[in-house]
């Protein structure tokens, strides 16, 4: 241990993946070589993807005993849920790291359905299940040699903050790695850290403000178009080329990756705190581009948006006012 | 006891509220289920109002605005009306009746016409029954 370190005791950082794809995980890791400036400063206590520390372990910590925890994934399952509540309480910071934390993310969209529909299409219809017993996760099994249990899959999905406090957001699908080191940074260099709440590692632009693609006043679109029947030309705003492009609900602090890659924003670093719904802020601004003051033209402008829902709320269902499908059914 | 409509209606100044003012003063018994609030136009009607105001348990939601071509504002109704497609493919979408949401167009001197219209509407939304959305969308924590 060099000098420095056992002047300052190491910080103790958690990191977790509730429902999510791994990606978080991931993008922790590329952090490259810097890791081992992390390392330097931090111990890492619990990290499944990378270290076998058991759920006994977390649950034998005192109360407060981590420093930071970053706790990416929605929570969709009993098991997500009692880990959040566990590390919330082990946790002095709790951070809702990326988008399925932050607002629900993809495994968001499970909103459109509940648990009885997604078994239904995953044990038995997709095209490629053969289940002729129609076998499906239980709860509970009685074997020989004991009951074995599953995690109980919820009828809905909720963002990390609609099940515990969280301290601080940090989104993004995943989070531009060098927005966590910023804010990793921050925390070991003892700097005023924002009030509790905040979004970190984003701005409180929208991406249209700082995009650089060539923009002018007067959008007006007569047809939406998809992505495949464009031949996008590199310069002009995408939604003046009838592309739906997140921009104008989205923070920025992505470093665009996916417009500089020629690609439109599908809205992964969530809505900025002066307009909380992405949807919302979408239908507004998509109103004002429609060129059109004849009912029956806008309704089949409007019919060419193949899937608003799907598409404006894409990482978000959960987080948003609506925040599910209307389905009366309810764990 | 019997449902009575929760409605949220949003009338805009210049047309819309002045012609529910104009029922009011004429003395036109309509229907009282219509908790209004007044905007300075149609085009003032943001998206997040109207879901908000399904999610705190409005049964229904009414926008109305000046008649297209009378907008004190030139174009604020044509935007409140593709607002208004959009919003209701959205709601379609995560399962809500579409007769829940409704935009008519009031001119300051249609007080009549406002009358029937809450009569006719909270009729409509009496029939739906009560809107579940409220329920269906609180998080259990």
């Amino acid at each position: 241990m060099s000098k420095e370190n056992k002047e300052k005791p190491k910080l103790k950082m958690a990191i977790y993946w509730g429902a999510a794809c791994g990606g978080c995980c991931v993008s922790v890791l590329d952090v490259h070589e810097k890791l081992f400036d992390v390392v330097a400063a931090a111990d890492l206590v619990f990290w499944p993807i990378a270290l076998d520390t058991k759920y006994a372990d977390v649950e034998a910590m005192e109360d407060g005993f981590i420093d930071v925890t970053l706790y990416n994934g929605a929570v969709r399952n009993s098991e997500n849920e009692h880990i959040a509540k566990l590390l919330r309480q082990k946790s002095k910071i709790l951070v809702a790291y990326g988008s399925c934390a932050h607002m629900g993310g993809i495994p968001g969209l499970g909103n459109f359905h509940n648990r009885e529909q997604i078994f239904e299409r995953v044990y038995h219809t997709t095209e490629t299940t053969v289940n002729k017993e129609k076998i499906e996760p239980q709860t509970q099994v009685k074997v020989a040699e004991g009951t074995l249990t599953l995690p109980e899959f919820y009828n809905d999905v909720r963002t990390l903050d609609q099940v515990v406090d969280v301290d601080y957001y940090l989104p993004g699908c995943p989070p531009q790695t060098e927005r966590l080191v910023e804010v990793f940074m921050a925390i070991v260099t003892g700097a005023e850290l924002p009030p509790t709440g905040s979004v970190v590692g984003a701005t409180e632009k929208t991406q249209c403000d700082e995009c650089k693609r060539i923009k002018t006043d007067k959008k007006h679109i007569k047809e939406f178009k998809r992505p495949t029947e464009v031949i996008d030309d590199g310069v002009t705003c995408f939604l003046e080329q009838g592309l739906i492009c997140m921009g104008p609900a989205t923070r920025s602090g992505c470093g665009y990756r996916c417009i500089e890659g020629n690609s439109p924003c599908r809205g992964c670093y969530g809505p900025p705190s002066t307009s909380p719904d992405p949807g919302a802020k979408m239908m507004s601004a998509i109103a004002t581009m429609i060129d059109s003051d004849d009912p029956d033209e806008i309704a089949k402008i409007v019919e060419q948006i193949e899937d608003p829902a799907g598409t404006f709320y894409r990482f978000s269902l959960p987080g948003s006012i609506l925040r599910r499908k209307l389905i009366e059914t309810h764990t | 006891m019997a449902f009575e409509p929760i409605i949220v209606s949003f009338l805009c100044n210049w047309c819309s509220y002045t012609g529910a003012d104009l029922a009011g003063t004429s003395r036109i018994p309509y229907a009282p289920n219509l908790r209004t609030i007044r905007i300075m136009c149609s085009g003032r009607i943001e998206p997040t109002f109207v879901l908000k105001a399904f999610r705190e348990g409005a049964d229904g939601v009414l926008m109305c605005g000046c008649h297209p071509g009378d907008c004190h504002y030139h174009e604020g109704n044509y935007k409140c009306l593709r607002r208004y497609h959009l919003l209701q493919k959205y709601i379609q979408q995560l399962g809500i009746e579409k007769e829940r949401l409704r935009l008519e167009w009031i001119s300051a001197s249609e007080g009549k016409q406002f009358a029937s219209l809450a009569n006719e509407f909270t009729e409509t939304i009496r029939q739906l029954g009560p809107s579940k959305i409220k329920k269906v969308m609180e998080t259990l924590t």
